[in-house]
């Protein structure tokens, strides 16, 4: 499903280079539920860009369901985004003058799939589906930080994503709250068979993945199987 | 995405920024109402002069003369009256009225009007149904004012020279009159049958005869009644219709100064019935002067060729030509209103980039999640530019409603001043073009900030630490540079097809770009400066005030560009409406008596004299008046001279009637330009005794020496009522024609024209009140024929007509003052958000409200100073130009009032930057980091 080699990223600060991740390389198979964890500068986030085509590597390349990012433009990725990718991000991201409803709608509308009545429909379900379903219409500053977490949960998952990237998911969350989200997480994960990547700090969360890679200075230093027997030496 | 989801999600996201992007929007407002109320205005204008030209004219056509009309007019009277073709003709002129029995007198305009005058339109008087006496019985109707001012009221007795009127109705609208004629003299409407009996119209005096035909219909037509006017041309003067048709066909009809001559006598006279030749002011400048106004007489005076064509040139008007003139003026009127409505239109647009700037970087969060959830650069784009666009709509709407109520308040203010009912209507055309301009202008002004969307990168979402306003940007951004080609091309455009002449246009142009120049270089300059002069020694707030003003993604450039350009305008239509007055004030303040006399005859000077002598009154002032034509320059005759084509000479300089003075000594309002005055009398005596055909000395005004080719030492042999008089030109004069006293072309040494029939002007000193109104009642009835005019009576009426000009000056300073408030607001905003979050910054470190307060006031009172005082020194450069080179008036820089302008922009600023940052001192800092965050 995604597979990255050699991922390098480096910034030029006046006549320092600044080498943030140094030839990462690993694979994730459709279906999995991967963790990505490490110490802040370890360079979690800028892989979590990498992967989900946000930006460009300096070296290196990826794959993301059999496509070279490499090869596209911002807007084809922009556009792959739309059809295969989700996000959710440790502060929402909501857009604040839509609602609810709305807010699932757009990755729908955006790519122009099915009738507006369909992507009313459908997202009408996942939000039921993610408990919201008597708060479609309010904005997102009318709704808590597990509700608009789960708002973009469910436009996430609008789009049938075959791949979702999720930042700190929990990270403005309070325990119970954040215990609700991975829930969700590991539900929609086994139901859809979407295949999941998420940057944590959190231990427990990340125990509660199939699998954890820890990145140090911005190599793999552990790549670990939870549920499976065996284990790879970082690459 | 289809364009129904991508409208629909564009109103969505819209939702909470509208009434921002609404307010930036405003800023567009101001200049299209100007636009839209300016054209619809110019479109009910013209079209009510098309729908009003014959009643304009009083019907289909109209022969009109300075002087007389000669005899063949009579012998066309004739043949036209036995084709049984309606025809009456008005008489006007200015004459003394005298009420009786009060005997209080007032100098008024006399029309003399035939039967059946007008063809078309009607008179208005009250009561209603006097008109139809007019011609049976000696009565008068005549406007309110005079009553007032006479002291009389209807029923009382009018003298007008020897004929005694009855007072029969006051005046209302007359067709062709406009109000503010009653201003500088009141109207009076008599039967022509009483112009005999009045005996007021003698030699020399000023008049204008008109003879007014009524068409049959078959040739109303403008193509019938244009053959119909070039027959009765051609019966009045064939020599002169000739010479006119041939230019005609030469398409050059409209040539002024061309060798030979060429003028079109018809067409270049624009007769607006602002009474400017019977004005009570403008007579006493009389003699040449009023040559110089807009409205010249040098076409009908110019007869000039005493050799071949008759003393008087008869000018025949159809109703087109009227319409044509009119028309031509109010639009000239409209394109000069036009440019106001442009710089407002512009620095609307500036308005509009530096709000959608503010805008654009609340919507970089926003931008970088769709980017996230898979909308292209092209989506983000498509999804503001349609935000931006129906805002801006909004804006110009908003914008097209305020000109239609200015267009329907504005017959209220000009209503005086135009010879036509303005009958106001919506203009569809006018209102399309104002919404069309300034929804396109938003929009090009819009796109240049929203650009940036597209490089906004959907990293920004997981990456909280960017800072979003310093969005990367490349010189070399096609679509960027293409969006500033589009901009630059916009304004071109516009400014061009708004103001037709495509040289002024690109003055105007050039105009705007220097000044914008001039405050982006200063605004530059100011960041630099804030840069380098930082010293750690000055206290907190004032060094971070400064340091706002260069830090990243600062509006330091646009805030100084809105600034300085509001108060570049402001102070420059101050200074041009001070400079413009002071004139006027020097003007009615130069003469030294109070009591004009003009029209006194030659045998009417010396009785005059003693009766002012008689009472002890002193007559500070005789100018005698003696009218010539040239017959000769340098050996050549006119005919000749005009007939040369070597030599540039303005035609009518050489055709025209002179009205010239003699006198020993130069005036204070005269230079000597070139050559010496005159030698004193006793050797010019000695002189002419020992060498008797000597040509006598003479003196030209400098540009009429220049017009007519001739340079000191060269001879003018002049025609002064049949006698020729040889001069030799002395000395050329610079003249102040503004100067409130009697001004001339050509001054001759007195021995010249002591001996010729001849005119004079009296100016007396009389004490104001009973003295003065018993002398001017004792002349009206000794010499009805001489015109008296109290001074201070003038000045009144100049004051009036400078209030009203004033009035029309401050609401177009106000006008500026307004649009520059929503565009500052606009500026101000787009550095609300990283104020907000600094502001916020620094209150959870410790600062207090009344700290952050101080950093903002230093910043905005940094921009608010360099803004008004780079406005305030360009204003002095635009004012300068505009007086020096439109008005032709001296400058003088008013520092104190602009410094006083310059202060309250300054003011304005801080207040506009505390208001639209309050929410930093209302809110607890927990909140703000919410919000903000």
């Amino acid at each position: 499903m995604l597979v990255a080699r050699g991922l390098t990223k480096e910034y030029k600060s006046g006549t320092q280079h600044l080498t943030v991740l140094d030839h990462v390389s690993f694979d994730v198979p459709a279906g999995a539920f991967v963790s990505i964890v490490g110490p802040s500068g370890s360079g979690k986030t800028t892989l979590l860009g990498l992967l989900a085509g946000l930006d460009t590597p300096s070296q290196g390349s990826v794959s993301l369901d059999g496509v070279d990012l490499n090869t596209l433009d911002e807007d084809a990725r922009a556009k792959l985004r739309g059809e295969k990718v989700g996000f959710v991000f440790q502060s929402f991201q909501l857009i604040p003058t839509l609602t609810a409803l709305e807010n699932v709608q757009v990755p729908l509308e955006l790519s122009g799939t099915g009738t507006v009545r369909e992507a009313a429909t459908r997202a009408t379900d996942l939000l039921t589906r993610v408990g919201l379903g008597d708060r479609i219409h309010h904005f997102p500053q009318q709704l808590s930080g597990g509700e608009q977490q789960r708002v973009a949960l469910a436009r996430a998952f609008v789009n049938d994503p075959r791949i979702l990237f999720a930042d700190e998911p929990t990270g403005n969350l309070d325990g119970t709250t954040g215990e609700r989200i991975v829930e969700l997480l590991q539900e929609l994960n086994r139901e859809r068979g979407c295949t999941i990547v998420l940057v944590t700090h959190d231990p427990a969360l990340a125990a509660r993945t199939q699998r954890t890679i820890r990145l140090r200075d911005g190599v793999i230093v552990e790549d670990v199987f939870h549920t499976a027997t065996h284990q790879h030496a970082p690459a | 995405m289809t364009t129904a989801t991508l409208l629909r999600l564009a109103w969505r996201e819209s939702r909470t920024a509208r009434r921002r992007l609404a307010l930036y929007m405003s800023s567009i407002a101001f200049g299209v109402a100007a636009l839209v109320a300016i054209d619809s205005f110019a479109g009910n204008v013209t079209r009510s002069i098309r729908n009003q030209s014959r009643a304009l004219l009083g019907g289909d056509m109209a022969l009109q003369a300075r002087n007389a009309f000669p005899a063949v007019i009579d012998t066309i009277a004739d043949s036209l009256r036995m084709a049984n073709v309606p025809m009456a003709r008005v008489t006007t002129f200015a004459s003394m009225a005298l009420a009786e029995p009060a005997g209080t007198t007032r100098l008024a305009q006399v029309r003399a009007v035939g039967r059946g005058y007008p063809f078309y339109g009607a008179v208005e008087t009250v009561p209603a149904d006097g008109w139809a006496r007019v011609h049976d019985d000696s009565i008068a109707f005549v406007d309110a004012s005079l009553l007032v001012a006479l002291d009389t009221r209807v029923g009382d007795t009018l003298r007008l020279g020897k004929q005694r009127f009855t007072i029969a109705g006051t005046l209302g609208n007359v067709p062709g009159d406009a109000g503010i004629t009653a201003v500088i003299g009141p109207r009076i409407y008599v039967s022509e049958r009483w112009l005999p009996s009045m005996g007021l119209l003698q030699f020399g005096s000023r008049a204008e005869y008109e003879m007014v035909l009524q068409l049959p219909a078959s040739q109303q037509s403008t193509s019938s009644a244009a053959l119909v006017a070039r027959n009765l041309r051609r019966r009045i003067d064939p020599v002169a219709a000739a010479l006119q048709e041939a230019r005609e066909a030469r398409g050059d009809d409209n040539e002024r100064a061309g060798p030979g001559g060429g003028e079109a006598e018809e067409d270049t006279t624009v007769t607006l019935p602002l009474g400017v030749d019977s004005s009570a002011a403008l007579a006493t400048a009389d003699s040449s002067s009023d040559t110089r106004s807009a409205t010249t007489d040098s076409a009908s005076a110019a007869t000039g060729l005493s050799t071949r064509t008759p003393a008087t040139r008869v000018r025949v008007r159809t109703v087109a030509d009227t319409e044509e003139d009119l028309t031509e003026a109010v639009l000239r009127l409209a394109d000069f209103l036009s440019v106001i409505g442009l710089i407002a239109l512009l620095l609307g647009g500036i308005g509009v980039a530096s709000g959608v700037n503010a805008f654009v970087s609340s919507k970089i969060d926003t931008v970088a999640v769709l980017r996230c959830l898979g909308a292209t650069s092209r989506q983000v784009m498509a999804l503001y530019v349609v935000q931006a666009a129906a805002m801006g709509l909004v804006g110009a709407t908003a914008g097209a409603a305020l000109g239609v109520a200015v267009q329907f308040l504005l017959p209220k203010v000009t209503g005086e001043f135009l010879p036509v009912d303005v009958a106001i209507q919506l203009e569809p055309l006018p209102l399309l073009l104002g919404l069309g301009t300034g929804v396109w202008v938003s929009l090009v002004f819009a796109l240049r900030p929203l650009l940036a969307l597209r490089r906004v990168s959907p990293l920004q979402a997981i990456r909280r630490n960017a800072d979003p306003a310093a969005l990367p940007s490349e010189w070399r951004d096609g679509a960027r540079l293409l969006v500033d080609g589009l901009l630059v091309g916009s304004v071109v455009a516009i400014v061009l097809s708004r103001i037709g002449n495509v040289r002024e246009g690109l003055a105007t142009t050039a105009g705007i770009v220097a000044v914008v120049g001039v405050l982006w270089v200063a605004a530059t300059l100011l960041i630099a400066l804030a840069r380098r002069t930082t010293r750690p020694s000055w206290p907190f707030e004032l060094r971070q005030g400064i340091a706002n003003l260069h830090r990243p993604a600062n509006q330091t450039r646009a805030v100084t560009l809105a600034l300085g350009f509001g108060a570049f305008l402001l102070s420059t239509v101050y200074l041009v409406q001070a400079n413009l007055l002071g004139t006027v004030q020097a003007t009615t303040s130069g003469a030294a008596g109070n009591l004009l006399l003009f029209d006194v005859q030659d045998d009417q000077a010396p009785p005059l004299d003693s009766l002012f002598r008689a009472r002890g009154h002193e007559v500070v002032q005789r100018t005698p008046i003696v009218t010539m034509r040239i017959d000769a320059i340098n050996g050549r005759s006119v005919t000749e001279l005009q007939a040369d084509t070597t030599v540039r000479r303005a035609g009518w300089t050489l055709r025209r009637e002179y009205r010239s003075t003699y006198r020993d000594s130069i005036s204070a309002s005269e230079t000597l330009a070139s050559g010496e005055w005159f030698a004193p009398a006793a050797d010019r005596n000695a002189a002419r005794a020992a060498n008797p055909d000597a040509p006598f000395a003479l003196s030209l005004e400098t540009e009429l020496a220049q017009d007519l080719g001739v340079s000191v030492g060269d001879t003018i042999v002049w025609n002064v009522q049949g006698v020729p008089v040889r001069t030799v030109l002395a000395n050329t004069r610079t003249v102040n024609w503004g100067r409130f006293e009697a001004n001339f072309f050509a001054v001759f040494e007195p021995a010249a024209l002591r001996r010729a029939p001849q005119q004079f002007v009296f100016i007396a000193n009389v004490p104001a009140g009973d003295a003065l109104s018993t002398v001017q009642r004792d002349i009206v009835r000794r010499f009805p024929n001489v015109s008296s005019l109290d001074l201070t009576l003038v000045r009144q009426t100049i004051g009036n007509i400078v209030d009203r000009v004033t009035l029309a000056i401050r609401f177009l300073g106000l006008f500026s003052l307004a649009m520059g408030v929503p565009v500052l607001f606009s500026a101000v905003a787009a550095t609300r958000r990283a104020r907000l979050r600094e502001g916020v910054l620094l209150r959870t470190l410790g600062a207090s409200r009344r700290q952050v307060a101080r950093v903002l006031l230093a910043e905005y009172a940094a921009l608010g100073a360099l803004g008004a005082l780079t406005g305030m020194l360009l204003s002095f450069g635009g004012a300068w130009g505009i007086t020096t080179f439109l008005f032709d008036t001296p400058f003088d820089a008013a520092l104190g009032p602009t410094a006083i302008i310059a202060a309250g922009m300054l003011l304005l600023t801080m207040l506009i930057g505390w208001l639209t940052s309050r929410d930093v001192y209302r809110e607890t800092p927990m909140m703000a980091i919410r919000d903000a965050g």
